[in-house]
């Protein structure tokens, strides 16, 4: 993205930016430096984590290595569950950790889905790390994370 | 909205894992592209889809700004019996869109 800067722009921000740094060196002065929030993405998976540790199991997750269109990036998630009454996969998180909105989507199956698989198509904005998320019926979390290359990103701007 | 797009096997069989596809035409946009006057152009994405098979609801989906222009959706159903599909689609401006198919289930 190409983001153009009059002159006037350029002089305020300029200006904001070292009343930024103003602010930073006060803070300092006080010893205790404002700790920064963590990343978005971070954010919507401990969210969803609600402080659980996600446990080692079988999620796949399927999507190409490099994307050349970063509007549109095909995807298929399948997570290895019997899909039974006792023990199902509740719901399916997809989040783009690199994307100005992270979500992607959430996905909820039944026991009646027979499959815990979706495909569909992402926006990736930019080169980064998917992450997927599958909340199983014993309240048990499984996560995969796949790093995708992307040449033009979907970022629309 | 447009009239979806959804495909189902010819026939199942009960207990059979099928595969449904459905794809609809949407903007959907996220919100965070701007015009060429620099204003942001508002969001406008397809927010929910939920598939009911026999009146029961079988899968759904919230779907967010990273979904695609058009957004296309697969999934599986374990067929319980004979029975109709109900496919509906709602975007952030409230329209909707319904789809109902039957389901040819052989013995």
């Amino acid at each position: 993205m190409i983001v153009k800067l009059d002159r006037r722009q350029f002089a305020t921000g300029a200006g904001a930016l070292a009343l930024g740094f103003g602010t930073t060196a006060l803070a300092q002065d006080a010893a205790v430096a404002p700790q920064p929030p963590p990343p978005l993405w971070q954010q919507e998976v401990d969210k969803i984590l609600k402080g659980a540790k996600p446990v080692p199991g079988k999620i796949l997750l399927d999507i190409p290595e490099i994307a050349e269109n970063g509007n549109t990036v095909p995807f298929t998630v399948s997570v290895e569950n019997p899909m039974t009454e006792a023990n199902y996969v509740q719901t399916l998180h997809v989040i783009a950790a690199g994307n100005p909105q992270p979500g992607i989507a959430i996905f909820r199956f039944t026991p009646d889905s027979g499959r815990a698989a979706v495909s569909s198509r992402m926006r990736l904005a930019r080169t980064q790390d998917v992450i997927v998320i599958a909340a199983l019926s014993s309240g048990s979390f499984v996560l995969a994370k796949r790093p995708v290359k992307v040449t033009i990103g979907g970022c629309g701007g | 909205m447009q009239k979806p797009r959804v495909k189902l096997p010819e026939q199942a069989k009960v207990g059979e894992i099928i595969e449904i596809k459905t794809l609809i035409s949407h903007v959907m946009e996220t919100g965070q592209r701007k015009d060429q006057e620099g204003k942001t152009v508002p969001r406008m994405i397809i927010n929910s889809f939920t598939a009911k098979y026999a009146g029961k609801e079988v899968f759904s989906a919230e779907l967010q700004p990273g979904i695609s222009a058009n957004p296309y959706l697969a999934f599986y159903l374990r067929v319980p019996g004979p029975g109709e599909f109900e496919f509906t689609w709602i975007d952030d401006s409230g329209d909707k869109s319904v789809e109902r198919l039957k389901l040819n289930v052989v013995a």
